[in-house]
């Protein structure tokens, strides 16, 4: 099988191995990989501040760039969010959209779904805290959340419990944004780091020595809060732990 | 009072400022989420539930003029008198009437959102007419001077601490009482006073009833029951979009209603109103005050589904951490956020954007609003009337035009990358440099995904 890498810019930007993780689990369940060089970004953070009109060209760009591809995988559940659920709102109704949106998968729905895969093998001795980052969650549905009632199979923490030796831990608060919300975390500075600290708090009750999500933006703004107030945990995308990276070795060793 | 995009972020950081007591705000109101997730879970066919009300709501909201005409045609044909006012200012005439064509001196009202939207407190208490909210909350904020913080539990933003010292100060009760029952019991031989005085009882309404020309107002406290049982007026007060089409639809209401709100399986007191009681007076005030303009818009139009539960608001992250009086909005958190830009987006330009859009909201809501959706679409409703900062706009039309050039953003990004990695901590954590205040930013590594993607490809 043949797929397109979609790669976050924030990822291409400050987390490459993150991507290259990708390419490998991918890799070792038979999908050759290709990157198509000419991507940017899918205009996620225009459209959520609510410049459609600088997010529509992204997202033609992006319709475009994949165009020729039959898969589109993508390590991030909020940009594959944005393509099925928010595209509609910024393009024109065509089949070319209707397939874009049909074939775009975030990593781990694309190993359950698409490869059907049952488990990982491989081990991964450690500690680990599913984060459950809100896109993947409430808009792609990768699990249920708490609020519905009708249950479903979590996709990651199915993929993550088939490891050997993995032991992930139970949270308070079980899927309670982590407050990074885009510029959200800017904006919203106090509320933001109010929230994501309390997640680290559950986490760190629950002892978590790694955190892992499907989003690396989440990560991103937990990771600085661990860094800053030295939290005795690190973060790693799921993508790393799927692909038998060693939880020894910080995967980002942070600002300082 | 600020304006504009920068008036919930700032409540909002003063509120986080106060830490211990931010920390219990969340905890409080996080308590009733968990309470409410084990009522829901309790009730096999929830989601259909949920699922069937967000029907029936959508059907009524369609053909709402023929239901609000036979909704009134069976209210009068009860005895009831009803009245139509356009937006606030007229349902505070409405009522200012009645209780003058009355010589009422005296009011009590018992809990009401839309009297709290039209300011009739105030409005009322100008005209020498004394109004006592008789909902335990709603007494505490008003015996403080404050509007309600929250749609279902007013006072949640007290402590019982503070209730001890306000009741000491105008009740008289002891020095230092906290024990909540002995508040509550206070409050009560106060409030039952008020209630054997009062020339007029004031009720909201939870639900109208299209087909029977009743009301239900629903209490936990029994005061819109004692409210309206001594007087020989009660005035009931509506917004246009409280009705259901048939009594059976209660069934499916009240259900979710209360296991919504505070996780109890049906609210104390649902008091039915079928027409005024022997010799009494009925009126009912139905008021639109800009629900019309919601219902024409395609998008917003959901937004009238809500029957003030208040779910979004306990499951909201933010609305927990900042307390509803950072939204200066009637009703506060998602629903609010929504609703209080359609009266004034630029007064209101803020709270679409207090939101991590983590969609909690629309999943807890029983008559599934897309609340998250809906404040998204706001967002652009904002930037399309030209209400965000020029800095914002300016910021992303520069993101725009590097994410349209690939060899521009590889550029700019290495440029950034650079800069992460040479500047001193002094100089990249400046006072502007908001994400620094309390997190780090990420390392930056030497060469990007794509630079080392390609490398790899010329290697092989």
């Amino acid at each position: 099988m043949h797929a397109a890498l979609f790669v976050p810019c924030y990822i291409d930007q400050f987390y490459p191995q993150v991507a290259f993780a990708t390419i490998d689990v991918l890799g070792q369940h038979g999908v050759e990989v290709e990157f198509p060089a000419a991507q940017t970004c899918c205009g996620q953070p225009m459209a959520n501040i609510g410049c459609s009109d600088d997010a529509r060209p992204l997202a033609q760009r992006f319709l475009e760039i994949f165009q020729p591809y039959t898969h589109v995988v993508c390590p991030s559940g909020s940009c594959v969010a944005m393509i099925r659920h928010h595209y509609d709102g910024l393009l024109d109704e065509s089949s070319e959209l209707a397939d874009l949106k049909e074939k775009t998968f975030e990593l781990c729905e694309f190993l359950t779904d698409v490869l059907e895969i049952e488990g990982i093998s491989g081990s991964f001795p450690h500690r680990v805290g599913l984060h459950q980052s809100c896109h993947g969650l409430r808009e792609l549905r990768l699990g249920s959340c708490t609020e519905r009632m009708d249950s479903t199979d979590n996709k990651i923490h199915r993929l993550l419990e088939s490891l050997e030796g993995i032991q992930l831990t139970e949270l308070r608060r079980q899927d309670e944004c982590c407050g990074f919300g885009g510029t959200f975390a800017v904006s919203e500075e106090a509320v933001s780091t109010m929230m994501g600290l309390d997640r680290l708090h559950d986490h760190q009750e629950a002892g978590t020595e790694i955190l892992t999500a499907a989003d690396m933006s989440c990560l991103m703004h937990l990771d600085g809060l661990i860094q800053r107030q030295r939290f005795p945990m690190r973060v790693m995308h799921v993508a790393e732990i799927l692909a038998g990276r060693p939880g020894s070795v910080p995967a980002t060793e942070g600002g300082r | 009072m600020t304006h504009g995009l920068n008036q919930h972020p700032l409540e909002a950081a003063r509120f986080v400022g106060n830490h211990e007591r931010a920390r219990w705000h969340d905890g409080a109101l996080w308590f009733v989420r968990t309470k409410r997730d084990r009522a829901a879970a309790s009730v096999p066919e929830w989601e259909q539930l949920r699922e069937i009300a967000s029907q029936i709501k959508g059907h009524l909201i369609a053909r709402l003029p023929e239901y609000l005409e036979q909704f009134e045609e069976r209210a009068v044909g009860l005895g009831a008198h009803v009245h139509w006012a356009a937006d606030a200012a007229e349902h505070n005439q409405i009522v200012l009437k009645l209780l003058q064509q009355h010589n009422v001196k005296r009011v009590v009202k018992s809990k009401s959102m839309l009297t709290e939207e039209c300011h009739l407190n105030p409005f009322l208490e100008q005209h020498a007419i004394e109004v006592v909210d008789t909902d335990l909350g709603e007494r505490i904020v008003q015996m403080r001077g404050e509007s309600p913080s929250h749609i279902v539990l007013p006072a949640i933003h007290i402590k019982k601490e503070e209730v001890g010292a306000l009741f000491h100060e105008q009740l008289g009760t002891q020095v230092g009482a906290t024990d909540p029952a002995y508040l509550t019991e206070s409050a009560r031989k106060h409030l039952r006073q008020k209630f054997l005085k009062a020339d007029a009882g004031i009720t909201g309404v939870n639900f109208a009833i299209a087909e029977t020309g009743g009301l239900v107002v629903c209490t936990n406290e029994g005061n819109a029951d004692l409210g309206v049982s001594l007087p020989k007026l009660h005035i009931a007060c509506m917004g246009i979009e409280k009705l259901v089409p048939r009594a059976a639809d209660l069934g499916v209401f009240l259900r979710l209603l209360a296991r919504s709100a505070t996780g109890q399986p049906i609210t104390t007191y649902s008091s039915h109103f079928h027409g005024p009681r022997p010799a009494g007076e009925l009126h009912i005030v139905i008021v639109d005050n800009g629900r019309s303009w919601l219902r024409t818009s395609e998008e917003f139009r959901r937004s009238l589904n809500c029957i003030r539960c208040g779910a979004c608001m306990n499951t909201c992250p933010v609305y927990r951490r900042s307390g509803g009086h950072s939204y200066h909005y009637t009703v506060p958190g998602p629903i609010g956020s929504i609703l209080a830009p359609a009266t004034d987006a630029r007064q209101h330009a803020s709270l679409p954007f207090a939101c991590s859009l983590c969609g909690s909201c629309s999943d807890v809501c029983p008559v599934k609003i897309d609340l998250h959706q809906q404040l998204l679409t706001w967002r652009h409703e904002i930037a399309s009337r030209h209400l965000l900062p020029l800095s914002k706009r300016l910021a992303m039309r520069v993101g725009r035009f590097v994410l349209s050039r690939p060899r521009l953003y590889q550029w700019a990004g290495a440029a950034a990358r650079l800069a992460l990695r040479l500047l001193p901590r002094s100089i990249l954590y400046h006072r502007w440099n908001v994400w620094g205040r309390q997190r780090d930013l990420p390392e930056a590594p030497r060469r990007s995904f794509r630079q080392l993607y390609r490398r790899r490809r010329h290697e092989q």
